[in-house]
This record gives C-alpha cells, sequence and structure tokens, in this order.
C-alpha cells in the first residue's frame, strides 16, 4: 500500500510539473514578440539586435525542421553527408534573411488575437500585424509544432495566408531542378547569399 | 482591337489545351488534384522567366518610383483613392458572387456599392461600413471557373500584367467579353460620361495602389530570395488557391505531406 501511495505521489507531482511547464502557443508568441520588440526599439547598433534576433530565433524556431522541410522532394534522395552540410547552410541562412527582414522594423505591435488547436502536432496562432506609416495591418498567422508541449516551436509564418515555408520549399526545389537536380547547386546559392 | 484581342483568346486557348494534353489520361481530374496538391504547373518557364526580368525592370523604372511618390500623398487621399478602386471592383465582385451561389455577400455588395457611390461621393468614403456593412473578399471570374472545379492549368507571366494561370486569363477574357460593368460603360460602348482613358486609369491607379501598399513586404522578397522568380510564382499561386477556397488559413485545407514525412523522420 505504501508503495501505491508514493507511486501516485510521484505520478502526481510528474503531472503538476508537466502542467508548470507546458508552454501555450500563444504566450510563446507573446513572448517572442516582445523580446523582438526590446531589441528592435532599442539603440543598439544593427550589429547587436542582428545577434540577439538571432538567439530568439535559434531558441523558438524549429530550424532543423523548417530545413527538412523546404527540401522537399529531394530529402529523400540526399545522402547523409549532404543533409548535414545542408543543415548548417540552412541555418546561417535562414538567420541572416530572418533578421534582415525584421531589423527594418523599429517597433512592430503584433497582437495575438486567437489560436486553433488543429491536430495533436500543430497549433495555429492567429495574430494581426498593426498598421503603420502606409503599410496595411497585415495578418500573421503561426504554424507552432506542439509536439513536446515543453518546448513548443515555431515552424511557419503564414503572411495574409501565404506561407513562407512553402514559399522557399518551392524556391529551393525550383534552384536544385533548373540545375538538373544538382543538390551543390541549392548550397552554391546558399553559400553565395550567406557570404553576400 | 478586334485582331488583338483574337490571337490573345487563341494563345489561351491553346494554352489551355496544351495543359490538358500534359495532364494525361483525365486531364481534368489531374489537374484539380494537382491545384490542390500544391504542385506547379510552369509550362513555359524559360519565356516566362524572360517576361517576369521585363516586368522587374518595368516595376523599378516606372511602377516602384509611382507608388513610392504615391505613398508620400496625405493618408486620407490615399485611403479615399483606394475606397473608390475598391467600391469600383464591385461591379465584377456582385456577378461573381452570384455565379459562386453566394447571393448573402452578393446583396450586401450590392447595398455597399449603392450607399458608397451615392453616399460616399464615388465611393471616395466607406460609408456602408459606417453602417455595418462590413468589407467582403473581392471574387473575379477566375476565382468562380475555380469554384466550378476547372483546374488553374498553365502558369505564365503576361508583359506588364504579370502572373496568371490559364484559369484566371480566361477569368480575366470574361471582362472584356461584357462581364465587368466598368468595362463596358468606359470602353465596350460609347457613353457620354465616361470613355477609355477613365479605365486605363483606374486600371493604372490599382496598381500603383497594390504596389504602394506592399513596398516593403516587395523589397525584403527581392533582399531574400534565391529564386525571386520562383518565390512569386509560388505566392501568386497560393494566394488564388486561398482565394477560391476563400480560406483564412490555408494550412487546414491544403495538403501538405512534406510535413507529415518531416515529422516521422
Amino acid at each position: 500500500m505504501n508503495t501505491f501511495r508514493i507511486i501516485t505521489i510521484i505520478l502526481i507531482s510528474l503531472f503538476i510539473t508537466k502542467l508548470t511547464y507546458a508552454k501555450n502557443p500563444s504566450d510563446l508568441i507573446n513572448e517572442i514578440v516582445n523580446q523582438a520588440s526590446i531589441v528592435l526599439s532599442s539603440d543598439d547598433p544593427v550589429e547587436s539586435k542582428i545577434i540577439k534576433l538571432n538567439d530568439i530565433a535559434e531558441r523558438n524556431v524549429d530550424i532543423d525542421g523548417i530545413g527538412m522541410y523546404t527540401l522537399g522532394k529531394y530529402r529523400k534522395s540526399i545522402s547523409d553527408e549532404d543533409k548535414s552540410k545542408y543543415q548548417k547552410l540552412f541555418k546561417s541562412y535562414f538567420l541572416k534573411s530572418f533578421s534582415s527582414r525584421l531589423v527594418d522594423y523599429t517597433d512592430p505591435k503584433i497582437n495575438v488575437v486567437s489560436e486553433k488547436k488543429v491536430s495533436d502536432k500543430y497549433t495555429i496562432v492567429n495574430s494581426v500585424l498593426e498598421a503603420s506609416k502606409g503599410r496595411p495591418e497585415v495578418k500573421i498567422d503561426w504554424r507552432i509544432y506542439t509536439k513536446n508541449p515543453q518546448k513548443p516551436l515555431i515552424r511557419d509564418l503564414m503572411v495574409e495566408g501565404l506561407s513562407l515555408a512553402r514559399t522557399q520549399k518551392e524556391e529551393f526545389n525550383s534552384v536544385i531542378q533548373n540545375n538538373n537536380g544538382d543538390i551543390n547547386s541549392l548550397f552554391k546559392v546558399l553559400e553565395e547569399f550567406i557570404i553576400k | 482591337m478586334n485582331k488583338y484581342l483574337r490571337i490573345i483568346i487563341l494563345i489561351f486557348v491553346s494554352n489551355m489545351l496544351f495543359s490538358i494534353a500534359n495532364a494525361g489520361s483525365d486531364g481534368s481530374l489531374e489537374m484539380k488534384t494537382k491545384s490542390n496538391s500544391g504542385e506547379i504547373n510552369d509550362c513555359f518557364e524559360k519565356v516566362n522567366r524572360g517576361i517576369f526580368a521585363f516586368n522587374q525592370g518595368l516595376d523599378k523604372v516606372i511602377f516602384k518610383p509611382l507608388a513610392t511618390g504615391y505613398r508620400k500623398l496625405p493618408q486620407p487621399v490615399r485611403s479615399g483613392a483606394s475606397n473608390a478602386l475598391g467600391n469600383l471592383s464591385n461591379v465584377v465582385t456582385i456577378p461573381n458572387n452570384v455565379l459562386q451561389g453566394d447571393f448573402k455577400d452578393a446583396g450586401v455588395n450590392t447595398l455597399r456599392f449603392v450607399i458608397n457611390t451615392t453616399l460616399g461621393i464615388g465611393g471616395l468614403f466607406d460609408v456602408a461600413s459606417y453602417y455595418g456593412l462590413e468589407k467582403r473578399e473581392k471574387e473575379d471570374y477566375g476565382q468562380t471557373l475555380g469554384t466550378w472545379g476547372v483546374g488553374e492549368g498553365c502558369y505564365f507571366v503576361l508583359p506588364v500584367l504579370g502572373p496568371t494561370t490559364v484559369r484566371d486569363s480566361l477569368g480575366s477574357v470574361a471582362n472584356i467579353m461584357g462581364g465587368d460593368t466598368w468595362y463596358n460603360v468606359t470602353i465596350a460602348n460609347d457613353t457620354q460620361y465616361f470613355n477609355e482613358a477613365d479605365y486605363y486609369l483606374s486600371k493604372v491607379m490599382s496598381g500603383v495602389d497594390f504596389r504602394a501598399k506592399n513596398l516593403e513586404s516587395f523589397d525584403s522578397l527581392e533582399r531574400t530570395s534565391l529564386d525571386l522568380y520562383s518565390s512569386v510564382r509560388s505566392l501568386y499561386l497560393q494566394d488564388r488557391r486561398k482565394k477560391i477556397q476563400n480560406l483564412d488559413e490555408i494550412t487546414e485545407t491544403l495538403s501538405d505531406d512534406d510535413w507529415e514525412e518531416v515529422d516521422a523522420q
């Protein structure tokens, strides 16, 4: 009986711990938006802002997952060696592309309006980027991967319903396809972008 | 003009036939599947890339500077122009609401058009929204064909006008075959109130208004794209598919097995 009590206590405490650390997808987006807003509205030099933004992205975005997704059909035929090279290149490309898009904004106001669990693994968080200086209001939906509820990760951004991950996938596939299916052609343009 | 129109129609029809021939034994079924799965049917990619480069040049020299200048106008002027152009688009949206069986939106859009054209002084002010008649999504003949199950066919790029598909081009042809009242009263028929210049001015203004609203987005896309042509193609096709399905969230309905595969790895 004592053993049973101990097991029950352990299970309950484990459950409570899980509840305590499970992060709500909307909270994740609010947190990221607040962190990014502090960085972008600061007087730090651009280089410092980029480092901080990249740090936020590395902690909250599933960069490896997006990288694999964007390879599309070529994911199946790539060798392990090329896969590892690609993942390194993609991470550098992603972070550079991500920070250079954001750094133009001085203080973006993004408000989370709702969230919808679409499957066991995904929740879509709906938000709105407020209109400013001639830019209209923009709807931004975040695809959050919630397989591990303690560490939800961003996998896609849908700007006015248009998926950035899908756009990226079709762009990468176009580069490879137009070079006779040679994955090295993608590596080359990624490298050129990174050193640009 | 008639000869020019005939040539355009011939190009569209042959393009359509080409895409059906490419679609295999059950053309319509496969085209529909392709459209839903997000596959791209870029039949004349080399030519399209050439036209795209030409359009990019035009944009740099004409449209971007115009849009940048337009953005400097006071906000009320830009809002007024945008409202008037949006109001005018109702003459195409309303018949398409009806063709898609969406009679409620057809009614709301008709009321909006009447109120904004009269009380809103030619559509400059969105008085209808003040009375609780909120703005609805725009509809066109390309979208109607899509809702009827017509596949998008080949993707291609038109000089000046930009990205389109066979289905969307057929939709545009419907505009000039009597489906657009604004075209009918400015170009197709001689009226004492409007002329051809009014129609072309409204089209140029729509382009500039759209470009002005997306100046930063285009710059950002240009800066971060590895292949701008394929990014624009992807965004155009996603946008059209989303509009045809009248979706707010593309992720829920467009199949994308790649995420499932990534998860399984």
